[in-house]
């Protein structure tokens, strides 16, 4: 079955043409079987693939289908490329991207452009699945653009509201700049080892460069550019929470489950480069380590329930980044993968919440559900306990090997071990704070709950993943090299399993019992300027759009008539001035023309005279 | 097919609109003209496809040559012939003009005959430029080019069309007369009107830097590289909708071609010499024209200004001097004929629609024309390099190649890419989302049979060479080789 795993990336992309060639004229019913059914075939065929190439006992399989470029010593293959890391993002691209779309069968049924949002669905889980199979840097950056397309499509979904299109343009363009970076440094990696094939490229570096050279570190930085962008990490990430103004269904898939962690699956990609630069490696945990502060620190402080859970993703991929940063390859994985369980979970919980409540987003105008919404209820408390990693649940098992690894991580992984546990301890507070206040306290709206096989059953099953998905063992051993078991003393167990419990319970005293008016403390004097300062992310919106989006736009505006042409105007009427005073002295009169001779006569002769 | 037409296969094409422009003189009805014109394209197309299945990839020199004598006292011929460089220009120049005569279907309402005639005259003239082997053919039909276009901008163009005209004509002619010095140079010293043996003769160091110089700024002018650009804005927004498109789509090519197949060839040294310059203006064009391209309020100058943005990535890849780079800059000028082609074309549309090229004026369009704003997101997608797009294939090339160089430029190309980016989005923003701003805007029709015919063989040909761009690499890298070989060494 192996020889059929191309199939896995094309089928959805003929489910995107069968969806754009009909222009909607589809009806839903089929256009719904096409736009999920697609997805399913090609988990299927991933999980054929993927079976036979387990049993295959081989480290990679390759397949090309055609050259794409070849010019000069330049060779780029039409080629992908399975081992044990691409081979678990392809399951959890088609896995959850199927439970995604099925869910998405029933959130947009009735829309109007039903089948062009399939479509795009579509269109980009082809374009995720030649990311993480490409087997060169240029496939996987053509697979790179076209999730960064998707997701700029799929935000302005609801074109109608201007901002949802501002939002999307954002993000688009802010991952781009992202992208810029990668691109150069891809050309550099070219430059230096003289391909783009991904192993190759690896296995040249290693051989010639020096452990922290300058061309080293240059590369690494420059990927290290495209992938915060796509991650949204600092100082990239303002965009993700503006990227919820989409379905909720493209948040789950895109921008927490897949498209989101492309950042920390190309830098684990090229990990061998990131071993020959080890600052820039620790420069990715320290980024991850701010970030999931940040993060933290602005959910902490969000009203609406997407905008919490889009921070709480920023913040959870900041773990997979502290995990590269400390060579823990392996874990940033499996935290990859047990976070899409749970976000996609909770975001498409979240989703039937929103449906319950009429559009309603916003937390504080709910409270007092867990009566009228049972199921959503239940689940939702599933993926919240996984997302503040309790013990046994996946998250608690992926995210305990991370911190494990950052403690013992040579140099300064202390400090990224302390960032990290006080994130856990942030995560657990403002989870539940969102838990607290959407399921207890006063109700003050109803809702009633949306029902249907298509609606519940995926969340049914991301509930069991985000429950035991832990106990999955993930074949990356291959592809990186061997760490060695962690094993922490009980000490530093007891604060990993203690921090999150005591969050939890600091968010009961306060949401619950009401030990704190948050009001008051938020309302006035400090703690009105701390909690401005976290709600707006620390005011790096404010910081881009003053420094670098108003003065761009000023000066466009001023030069709008090309300063450029004002030089050939200006030279048009100087021609003209001159042709006007010419023109004056012809008068027409005899006298005028007679002294003209008279004076010109008497300067040529003077003039004669004097030299 | 019948040896007669495969032996003259270029004279034949280059001869046929011309047979085209006597026999529409015999057709009175409106609609046969439009048939008329459109059957003698199309079998140029026919033609074209013809020579590029029957090239020969392996040979670098020039096939399907003709050579006859013209005026024996100065050694001047006709001959023609193409290498792989030529033949993908020409492919461009044939495919275009249907699709034009298409596009100008309703649009054109007065004169109608002669407008055929002149995208049939540009057509022909144009086929000579990019097979001629005589420099002094060369010449003469490069001056052709320009009489069409200009009274197809003041006899059918917008409010301002005869301001225009006349800019688009003095650069123009300012451009011709540098050229016409330094091809009179160059054949006073060689001796001879043949490119080919221009290349061979070696020139003294002082006439070698002033025939350069005079042949650069020709060609510069035409392409249109900064700071000489200013024509193209004003001629592209005045021009009548097939007028942009010749004049974008294949007219702007000549000078690109001309650095290849005069500048490099000729005077290697020079070229050289030159190279830091050019490198220079070259990514200053890229992120000027990015830039003014973000503050444009009508839509064709807006794509006026993408299209300097896009030239400056093709005297980039030009002067890299490697396979990479020029190889990179020729398929850049087809893919950049493509979808700026179809960007006017699609303008051209909205245009017809409502008589207006203001992006204020429209707004979700979405709603109304939903097959019009795919056409229009593909190509705005692949105007800023998206992969799977003919432009990413030519501007990856081209950054390759210049990498080679420096790699400043590199960096400061992407910023041009970002660019991009932000003012095709923007652009699709205000015209095709959010709402309807004017009531006209609220009542459009989708595009009809007609007018997606016009815009998807360009949409295929893009994608399709973004996919699989080998034939096309292939087709012209012996060319390119035999080139960027003689600029080696210096």
């Amino acid at each position: 079955m192996l020889e059929l795993f191309w199939l896995v990336p094309v089928i959805p992309f003929i489910g995107f043409l069968i969806l754009t060639l009909t222009f909607g004229k589809l009806p839903q019913v089929y256009a719904g079987i096409i736009g999920a059914g697609s997805i399913g075939l090609s988990f299927l065929f991933a999980l054929l693939a993927g079976s036979s190439f387990l049993a295959a006992d081989i480290t990679a399989y390759s397949q090309t289908l055609w050259t794409w470029i070849s010019v000069g010593d330049l060779e780029v293959g039409f080629t992908f490329y399975l081992d044990g890391v691409s081979l678990v993002m392809m399951y959890v691209i088609t896995g959850v991207g199927f439970l995604i779309h099925i869910y998405a069968t029933g959130y947009m049924s009735g829309d109007p452009s039903f089948s062009r949002f399939f479509a795009y669905m579509n269109l980009f889980v082809s374009a995720m699945l030649i990311l993480v199979l490409a087997d060169n840097l240029v496939l996987l950056f053509m697979g790179w653009e076209g999730v960064g397309l998707c997701s700029y499509l799929l935000i302005g979904f609801w074109y109608t509201d201007p901002n949802n299109g501002y939002c999307a343009r954002k993000a688009f363009v802010m991952t781009r700049v992202g992208d810029a970076f990668m691109a150069i440094g891809l050309f550099a990696l070219f430059i230096s080892t003289g391909t783009l094939n991904i192993q190759e490229a690896m296995f040249n570096a290693e051989a010639e460069w020096v452990v922290g050279s300058g061309i080293a570190t240059a590369v690494t930085l420059l990927l290290l550019g495209g992938a915060v962008g796509k991650s949204a990490q600092l100082p990239l990430q303002t965009w993700l929470p503006d990227a919820m103004a989409g379905p909720t269904p493209i948040s789950a898939l895109i921008h927490a489950a897949t498209m989101v962690t492309a950042g920390v699956y190309l830098i684990s990609r090229t990990h061998v480069l990131y071993l020959l630069a080890p600052d820039v490696q620790y420069l990715v945990g320290v980024i991850g380590m701010i970030t999931l502060l940040m993060a933290g620190f602005t959910a902490l402080t969000q009203n609406d329930i997407k905008k919490v859970l889009a921070y709480s993703t920023v913040s959870q991929i900041g773990y997979m980044f502290l995990a590269l940063g400390v060579g823990a390859w392996g874990s940033a994985i499996f935290h990859l993968m047990t976070h899409a369980f749970f976000k996609a979970l909770l975001f498409l919980t979240a989703g039937s919440i929103i449906l319950a409540m009429h559009h309603e987003q916003d937390i504080f105008k709910m409270g007092g559900l867990r009566k009228d919404l049972p199921w959503s209820h239940w689940l939702f408390l599933i993926g919240t306990v996984a997302l503040v990693a309790l013990p046994f649940t996946s998250g608690f098992w992926s995210k305990e090997e991370i911190l494990a690894s950052a403690l013992e991580h040579h140099e300064g992984g202390y400090l990224l071990w302390l960032g990290g546990v006080a994130g856990a301890f942030m995560t657990a507070l403002y989870s539940f704070r969102l838990y607290f206040l959407v399921f207890y306290g006063k109700k003050t709206h109803d809702g009633h709950e949306v029902m249907g096989w298509h609606l519940q059953g995926p969340l049914v099953v991301l509930a069991i993943l985000a429950l035991i998905g832990g106990y999955i063992h993930i074949p990356v051993e291959a592809v990186f090299p061997e760490v060695a078991e962690h094993h922490p003393s009980l000490f530093y167990q007891a604060i990993m399993i203690g921090l999150p419990m005591l969050g939890i319970y600091i968010a009961w005293l306060i949401f619950i019992k009401g030990k704190l008016d948050l009001n008051k403390l938020a309302g006035q004097g400090f703690g009105a300027k701390l909690h401005r300062f976290w709600y707006t992310q620390w005011g790096m919106d404010w910081l881009y759009d003053k420094v670098i989006v108003s003065p761009y736009v000023w000066l466009a505006e001023f030069n709008k008539s090309d300063v450029i042409d004002s030089f050939y105007n200006g030279s048009a009427r100087v021609v003209r001035f001159c042709h006007d005073i010419m023109s004056e002295t012809q008068t027409g009169q005899l006298r005028w023309y007679a002294i003209s001779v008279a004076y010109g006569l008497l300067v040529l002769v003077t003039i004669g005279v004097l030299l | 097919m019948s040896s007669l037409i495969t032996v003259h296969i270029l004279s034949w094409m280059i001869a046929l609109p011309f047979i085209g422009m006597v026999a529409l003189a015999f057709v009175h009805d409106r609609r046969w003209v439009l048939l008329t014109t459109l059957a003698t394209t199309l079998i140029n197309v026919g033609l074209a496809l013809y020579l590029w299945m029957s090239f020969d990839l392996v040979e670098n020199g020039l096939q399907f040559v003709e050579r006859m004598e013209w005026m024996p006292t100065f050694g001047i011929q006709y001959a023609v012939g193409v290498d792989g460089i030529s033949l993908l220009l020409v492919l461009l120049t044939t495919f275009l003009p249907p699709l034009c005569v298409l596009g100008s279907w309703d649009s054109i309402t007065t004169r109608l005959k002669a407008f055929m005639m002149l995208i049939l005259l540009v057509e022909g003239a144009m086929l000579v430029v990019f097979t001629a082997l005589d420099a002094f053919l060369f010449f003469m039909m490069w001056e052709v080019t320009m009489v069409p276009m200009y009274f197809m901008i003041v006899l059918w163009g917008g409010p301002n069309r005869v301001a225009a005209g006349l800019k688009y004509v003095l650069y123009s002619l300012t451009g011709s007369l540098l050229l016409l010095i330094g091809i009179l140079g160059l054949s006073l010293q060689a001796g001879t009107f043949d490119i080919q043996s221009m290349a061979e003769h070696s020139y003294s160091q002082n006439s070698e830097f002033w025939i350069f110089l005079a042949l650069f700024l020709g060609f510069a002018i035409k392409l249109p590289m900064l700071p000489f650009h200013t024509w193209l804005p004003d001629a592209h927004s005045e021009a009548p909708t097939a007028g942009s498109v010749l004049l974008a789509g294949v007219l702007l090519k000549m000078g690109g071609y001309g650095l290849i197949r005069f500048c490099l060839p000729i005077f290697p040294e020079m070229a050289h010499s030159f190279a830091p310059v050019v490198l220079w203006l070259s990514v200053t064009a890229i992120l000027y024209g990015g830039y003014m391209a973000l503050a444009q309020t009508d839509l064709k100058r807006l794509v006026a200004y993408s299209s300097v943005s896009h030239m400056g990535f093709v005297t980039l890849g030009i002067f890299s001097f490697n396979n990479e780079g020029v190889e990179g800059a020729i398929l850049q000028m087809v893919t950049h004929g493509l979808t700026t082609g179809a960007m006017f074309l699609i303008v051209g549309q909205l245009y017809d629609r409502t008589h207006s090229r203001e992006i204020a004026d429209y707004g979700g369009l979405q709603q109304r024309m939903p097959r019009f704003v795919a056409i229009l997101s593909l190509f705005a997608v692949a105007s800023f390099g998206l992969p799977t797009t003919s432009n990413f294939i030519g501007e990856f090339l081209i950054l390759v190649g210049v990498s080679y160089e420096n790699f400043v430029f590199v960096a400061l190309a992407m910023g041009g890419i970002v660019l991009g980016a932000a003012y095709m989005l923007w652009m699709l923003q205000r015209v095709a989302f959010g709402q309807p701003r004017t009531e006209a805007a609220s009542k459009l029709t989708d595009l009809n049979v007609r007018e997606m015919l016009t815009v998807t063989p360009l949409a295929f040909a893009v994608v399709a060479i973004g996919v699989y761009p080998g034939p096309l690499l292939k087709a012209m890298d012996s060319s390119v080789t035999f080139v960027v070989e003689r600029l080696a060494g210096f």
